[in-house]
Parts: C-alpha cells; sequence; structure tokens
C-alpha cells in the first residue's frame, strides 16, 4: 500500500512490519513522533510502548526486552544518546538475543538542539552497525532491515535518521503488518553473554571486533549502497546527501561515477572501487567526515594520486546542513561549471525578528518575573532544556548545557567560590529525566542556592507527552503519580514549596523565602501548560486594557505575545487569560473581560 | 534539468496551519499518483516562531525547495512573505495574506511593523504577487481557523493537481463538523485569484 507518511511515522510503521513487541523512548526533537505513533496502537497490536524517564532507562528497557526473546526498539534524539551511552558501549560486546535497533535522531543545524553531534560517530565507537536512511521510504525499510541484521550478527543496530528525514513527508510504500504475539519465549540464562564480568568481557570484545568484516560483507550487498561508474570523476556521498548529490547532477546535466553509500561500516569495496576507477572525487556528507576519512584510507593504499575533495579542502561544510544549491555549487566548482546565486530580494531588512516566544499565559514567563523581582539581576540563573530556555529574553537565563545541568552547574558556581544568590531552573520533566540526582548531589554535598522547578505537568517542548509526574503512561493508563514536593524533601532538600504562578505576590514571596533559606531550598511554580489546557477544552478569561493606563510599559517588560504597545498598552486577542499583567499594572488599568 | 514538477514554499507563524496545507497537497498528491517530498518545522520555532514548510510535487529527490526554486511562495502571515521572499523563483507566484500577526519584537516596541506595501513591493519585482485579507475571508466563511484552507484554496489555480483530488484530500484531513466551512473557506480563496 502507499501512504503519505512523516519520517518518523514510517519508522514506527516499519517497528509494526517487523513484529517489534516493545518500544521505549524519551522525547525529544526530532525523534518523538516514534514513540507518539506506537503508543497510539499499543493495544491494538500487543506491543509494549513506554516514554521511559531517561534515555539511558528506554535503552536498558529495551535491551531486556531483546533478552527475553522480544524484538525492542529504543527511541532518542542524538544527544539523548549521550545519557545512554553507558549501556550502549558495553551492549554490543554482550550481544542481543531477539533484534535491538537503536534509533537516535540527528540534528544537523541544531533545528531544535544544544548541537551536532554525529550520531555515525558513535557507531564506529562502539563496533555497532548504522543505517543512515536518505528519505521516509528508505526509514521504513531501514527498520525492518535492522531486526533481521540486529539478530543475525547478534549486535543492536543503530538507525540514524536526520531532521530532514525524521520530519520529512512522503509516499511510502508499505507491507502488511504481521497479527498476533510479539512477546519472545522469555530470558535464557547465559552468564558467559550476558554478564560484563573482566573475564568475559575481554572474550567478548574479541569476538565483536572478529564479527566487524563480516558485517561490512553483509552490508555491501545491502540496497542502500549503489555504485555507477561513469568516468574518472566522481560524487561518494551518504544518507541524504545521496539525494542532493544526485539531484545535482540532474541538473548540472552533469554524468559523473556515483557512489550512495547507507549503511556503516561503510562498504569499503565500492569505495575501493570508485577509489580506483577516478581521477577526482568529492565526498559529500553531513557534519563529520566519516566516509571521507575512510576514502583517504583506501585511496592510501589503492589510489594515492587520488584528488580528495570535501570537508578536508573546504568544498563541503563540516557544520550545518547541506541541501541542494550547497551541493550543486560544490560539484559546478570541481567541474568548472558556473555555479548558481539565488537572486537577492531587496529590503528583507525591514522584516522584524520573530524569535520563538513563551506562549501568552505561559506559567514559566508569570515564574520568571516573580523569581527576578526575589531574587534581582545581579543573581545568578542556571537555567536547562526544555521550553523555559525560551525565556532567556526575561533575564533569568545564564546558562543552558544539557539535560539536568541547572542544578549541578549551580553548585560547582557556588563552591567554585560566586557568593551571589544562585536560582537554578529546571522543568518538571527534565527535573525527573535528570536533575533528581544534580539535586541529591547538591543537598549532600551541603549547596547553598534554590532549584526552581517549573512544573507545567507534562513535556511540553516536544509535543506534551506525559512523565512520571502525570499519573499517565504513554498509552493513556493511569499509573502512580510520583510527588515533585516528595522527591525533592527525600532527596534532601532543607525547604520546599510549592506556588501558583499565576499569583504574583505568593510567588514572589515563595522566591524571597527561598533565597533567604540557609541551605539547598526548591521552589515548584506548578501551572499546566496552556496549550494542554486549550486541547482539553478549557476556556480562558480575557483581559483588556481601561482608559486609565498611563503608558508606562510596566506591562510591556512582561514581554507577553498578548500585550501591544502604541503609546498605550492594549491586549489582542492571543491572551489566554492569565491575570499575571492585571497584578503587574500599578494604576490598575488592566480589567477582565466580563 | 528540472527536477521537479511543482516547487511549493509555504511559511507562516506557529500554529497557523502550514503543516495542515502540505499535508492536505501530499494526499492529493498521492491520490494523483505523484511523488511528493516535504520537508516541515517541529519543536523550538513552533513556539510562535517563524515556520517554513517545503512542499515539491513531481520530485523524487531531497524534500527542500532550493532558495531561488519555489514556483509558489504562500504565506499566512505579510511580514513571512517577504523573510522568505529568496525562495521564490523569477516568475513565480507570491499568495499572501495581509494580515499581520505582530512578532513580540513589534509589540514590545524594539522593531517596526512594516507597511503591506512595503512587504509587497520588493516581491513584485520577481513573481506574480497576488494580496488578500485570507484571516477575514475565512471569517465570512465562518471560522477564522480556516485562514489556511483560504490560502489553499487560492493556490489550487496554480497547482498541477486536479481540484477534485485536493478536496477529497481536504475532506479527509478535517474533522467531520468542519467539512463544510472549510470548503467554503476553499471555494472562497479560490474565487480571489481570476482563472
Amino acid at each position: 500500500m502507499r501512504e503519505y507518511l512523516l519520517g518518523n511515522v514510517a519508522i514506527a510503521r516499519g517497528v509494526l512490519e517487523a513484529g517489534a513487541g516493545l518500544a521505549a523512548g524519551y522525547p525529544g526533537t526530532p525523534s518523538s513522533e516514534i514513540i507518539d505513533t506506537l503508543s497510539g496502537i499499543a493495544s491494538r497490536y500487543d506491543i509494549h510502548v513506554e516514554w521511559s524517564v531517561n534515555e539511558k532507562a528506554a535503552l536498558e528497557v529495551a535491551i531486556g526486552g531483546s533478552w527475553a526473546g522480544t524484538r525492542s526498539v529504543a527511541t532518542m534524539k542524538h544527544v539523548g544518546l549521550n545519557v545512554a551511552a553507558d549501556p550502549f558501549m558495553t551492549l554490543a560486546y554482550l550481544g542481543v538475543d531477539a533484534g535491538l535497533v537503536i534509533v537516535s535522531a540527528d540534528d544537523p543545524y541544531c533545528h531544535s538542539s544544544q548541537n551536532e553531534q554525529d550520531t555515525r560517530r558513535y557507531a564506529q565507537f562502539a563496533s555497532v552497525p548504522c543505517l543512515d536512511p536518505a528519505d521516509p521510504q528508505e526509514a521504513r525499510d531501514m527498520t525492518i532491515y535492522a531486526f533481521d541484521l540486529s539478530e543475525r550478527f547478534s549486535v543492536p543496530v543503530l538507525l540514524r535518521p536526520t531532521t530532514r528525514v525524521s520530519h520529512a513527508r512522503s509516499d511510502v510504500e508499505t507491507g502488511e503488518i504481521p497479527e498476533g504475539r510479539r512477546r519472545g519465549r522469555g530470558f535464557r540464562k547465559d552468564p558467559a553473554r550476558r554478564v560484563s564480568l573482566p573475564v568475559n568481557a575481554r572474550v567478548l570484545h574479541r569476538a565483536l571486533i572478529d564479527k566487524q568484516r563480516d558485517i561490512e560483507r553483509e552490508l555491501e550487498s545491502a540496497p542502500w549502497n549503489r555504485l555507477m561508474l561513469r568516468g574518472d570523476v566522481g560524487v561518494i556521498a551518504s544518507g541524504i546527501a545521496g539525494l542532493y548529490a544526485e539531484e545535482a547532477l540532474a541538473n548540472l546535466g552533469a554524468d559523473l561515477s556515483l557512489l550512495r553509500i547507507g549503511t556503516y561500516p561503510a562498504p569499503s569495496r565500492m569505495i575501493e572501487e570508485i577509489v580506483k576507477n577516478t581521477s577526482k572525487v568529492m565526498v559529500v556528507e553531513e557534519l563529520e567526515p566519516v566516509v571521507e576519512e575512510m576514502v583517504e584510507i583506501v585511496a592510501r593504499r589503492c589510489n594515492p594520486e587520488l584528488e580528495i575533495l570535501g570537508k578536508g579542502s573546504g568544498d563541503i561544510p563540516r557544520a550545518g546542513e547541506l541541501d541542494l544549491i550547497t551541493v550543486r555549487n560544490a560539484i559546478a566548482r570541481m567541474l568548472g561549471m558556473s555555479v548558481t546565486v539565488p537572486e537577492d530580494i531587496p529590503s528583507t531588512e525591514i522584516v522584524p525578528p520573530r524569535p520563538p516566544s513563551l506562549c501568552p499565559g505561559c506559567g514559566h514567563r508569570a515564574a520568571y518575573y516573580a523569581m527576578r523581582k526575589a531574587f534581582g539581576k545581579d543573581a545568578i540563573y542556571t537555567n536547562d532544556i526544555g521550553c523555559y530556555t525560551i525565556g532567556i529574553s526575561m533575564g533569568t537565563v545564564d546558562t543552558c548545557l544539557c539535560m539536568g545541568a541547572s542544578i549541578t552547574i549551580g553548585s560547582g558556581i557556588r563552591f567554585g567560590g560566586d557568593e551571589r544568590p544562585i536560582c537554578c531552573c529546571i522543568g518538571d520533566s527534565t527535573f525527573l529525566h535528570a536533575g533528581m540526582t544534580g539535586l541529591l548531589n547538591a543537598a549532600y554535598n551541603k549547596s547553598r542556592m534554590t532549584v526552581a522547578i517549573l512544573d507545567n505537568s507534562t513535556t511540553a517542548m516536544t509535543g506534551h507527552q506525559p512523565h512520571p509526574g502525570t499519573g499517565v503512561t504513554a498509552t493513556g493508563e493511569d499509573t502512580v503519580r510520583i510527588s515533585m514536593e516528595g522527591i525533592a524533601k527525600a532527596l534532601g532538600a532543607g525547604h520546599v514549596e510549592c506556588v501558583d504562578p499565576y499569583n504574583l505576590e505568593e510567588s514572589v514571596d515563595a522566591f524571597t523565602r527561598a533565597r533567604d533559606f540557609p541551605g539547598l531550598s526548591v521552589v515548584i511554580s506548578r501551572a499546566p501548560c496552556r496549550i494542554l489546557l486549550r486541547r482539553k477544552g478549557e476556556g480562558f478569561r480575557r483581559y483588556r486594557v481601561t482608559d486609565e493606563c498611563v503608558g508606562c510599559r510596566q506591562c510591556v517588560e512582561f514581554n507577553c505575545p498578548a500585550i501591544e504597545f502604541d503609546e498605550r498598552a492594549s491586549i489582542n486577542q492571543l491572551c489566554t487569560g492569565c491575570g499575571v499583567c492585571a497584578q503587574i499594572c500599578p494604576k490598575g488599568a488592566i480589567e477582565v473581560v466580563k | 534539468m528540472r527536477t521537479s514538477k511543482c516547487d511549493i514554499v509555504i511559511v507562516g507563524v506557529g500554529g497557523q496551519g502550514v503543516i495542515l496545507i502540505s499535508e492536505i497537497i501530499g494526499r492529493a498528491a498521492l491520490r494523483a499518483g505523484i511523488p511528493v517530498r516535504a520537508a516541515e518545522t517541529h519543536g523550538m520555532a513552533q513556539r510562535g516562531g517563524s515556520v517554513i514548510n517545503h512542499t515539491r510535487l513531481g520530485c523524487v529527490y531531497g524534500p527542500m525547495v532550493p532558495e531561488g526554486g519555489a514556483d509558489i511562495l504562500l504565506a499566512l502571515e505579510p511580514a513571512e512573505v517577504l523573510r522568505y521572499g529568496r525562495y521564490l523563483s523569477r516568475g513565480g507566484v507570491a499568495l499572501v495574506n495581509t494580515k499581520p500577526v505582530l512578532p513580540t519584537t513589534v509589540t514590545t516596541g524594539q522593531f517596526r511593523y512594516p507597511d503591506i506595501e512595503e512587504i509587497l513591493a520588493p516581491l513584485r519585482g520577481v513573481a506574480r504577487v497576488i494580496a488578500m485579507n485570507a484571516t477575514e475571508i475565512a471569517e465570512r466563511a465562518g471560522n477564522p481557523q480556516t485562514t489556511n484552507i483560504v490560502m489553499l484554496g487560492a493556490m489550487s489555480r496554480f497547482m498541477p493537481i486536479e481540484e477534485a483530488l485536493i478536496l477529497d484530500a481536504l475532506r479527509d484531513s478535517v474533522p467531520g463538523k468542519y467539512i463544510d466551512v472549510n470548503m467554503r473557506a476553499f471555494e472562497l480563496g479560490k474565487a480571489e485569484v481570476s482563472g
């Protein structure tokens, strides 16, 4: 059947068609829609689908699933694999039982990420095969193939889509989804291959190295590696760059030799073939020069005269994502053809910037406003990963590194000798993901600072996934609802209170008490995400500005998209009625629309 | 050599329904048996930021329209048409909703929002510009939420897909109780463009 599918939905489809019985992941753009899709149909197909607390948990759950004989998949964004790196690096030694696929979605250009790391390097690092789809069709096909490959060689297999694959849509040919039982025969005891004691690990590492050649042979014949020899100038392109290269060659009418690569370890015989038969090649790949380095190694051995163009020569950028024009112009330059420069449209400088902003009525904005009132502008605000990082324009985001780092970096700044007030801001999902250990560490080591848990009762940025604080599982079942207050106390915080950020006075008082507490304090600022409330059908009050407005701009400083200013303030239709601006206005000129 | 039959770029502000337009076109293309490739914006930029969608009809390559390559640039918000004007091909069509959504950089007084004519004039040198207050037209159709469908109706005049297939895809893409209002929005949008 032919369907119009999002890349991530195509991957979910592949998981279903492959007969997998367990899927676990942590949300992260651009990977989230895989579990989002599977969770909606989990009961229909007897598949266990979960949002895990973090990526390490997700991968380990998937490993257990595989060892119980059930085909399993773990999904995450590229930086999530860092969190799961501990199990990942040893997993290939121990191997799998039923097929185990790890989806790690890369984000060249940092569309929605803090870095541009290349998952293919992780694959090399861990001696794990990696499949690099160019489009949603390949993503679906490779997912199915990955389960077979995993079982044949008893290794986990990485699938590495990028943003332009995961969030691309195209017509995809799909197959049958098998009916019936998806769970395996159960765990089989086999200490030599399940217990990573040194005595076993030494043997298993050698075995893993030994099977690399066989894996490469197998991958060499996979349909995603294609070689066309047509003359002595060539292009070698991997993943989605292969599509850019093919289109560029068609645009230019250039008949060059072309090797497209879709699997790692890269197909060394095909590379040898094109290297031997050309005098000049351009290597086109996004991010790291993984293929380029291999081409250099092969050329040294079988064609030292070969001219290699790519990242090393400066023809292909190493940072950011590639596109058709970049690739077409690089190839055109290599061939001495004219390059395309898109026309300049005049006056684009008059377009006002439109950065992402916290939604009208967002509880994070209210919390930041109160926090800033209590802590002042000289305090240090360490921040974390989530919607709330967008609050950078409020002056309450001084650092952002990775999941959970707000609390630990805050501790470090204190112990590094800075005596100013410190307020660490972290969202509810991020706190449960990687903040709890930081809070425990801060309590144990007697860090004197405040942690603000900005609790909007969902994982908002990635599409409103549930987490243990919501009392609902990925598949919508009721479950234990953990208490943020309870956790904070249990981890050793000396002062814990919960506050409604829409009550400005109480919120400022709570942050002031926390600031003055001579130890580790926690403020839980709780207001459910407005987007979620709207989806649940909740109606909002609206506010308006009366004639009492004197144009003092204090409400404008609140930075809400619903407040406009032209000599006097006004409130537009975006207002969701949080009412904080009415509490800020010194003239009482903002009132509820009756 | 041309490598796509019709390249479309759809721009707007997060939450305006940019992705839905592309989904409908994609489903219609599927019905027509035309290969289609599209690229979407998810994640951080969706929070009130500027969003861009690429849709390529009759294309088997990458999902992104090259700059200077769009046969159609459809904007649900006027400032966004100029922000992404570089995607327009010479001789292409720009379809513009003239109803602004002010960014916080304007509401807080840091930047000025340009007049509609200032926005459209530079594009007129490159492409045919068709401007309409699609938000007002959508209200006339019965629901301002159908602004995106008004613009889809206008765009249907320029797409290499039969209208009946687009309407089938539209029916499949919106909840049953909203089909009628969406059909009206589509017709009103189409009527804005002289055949």
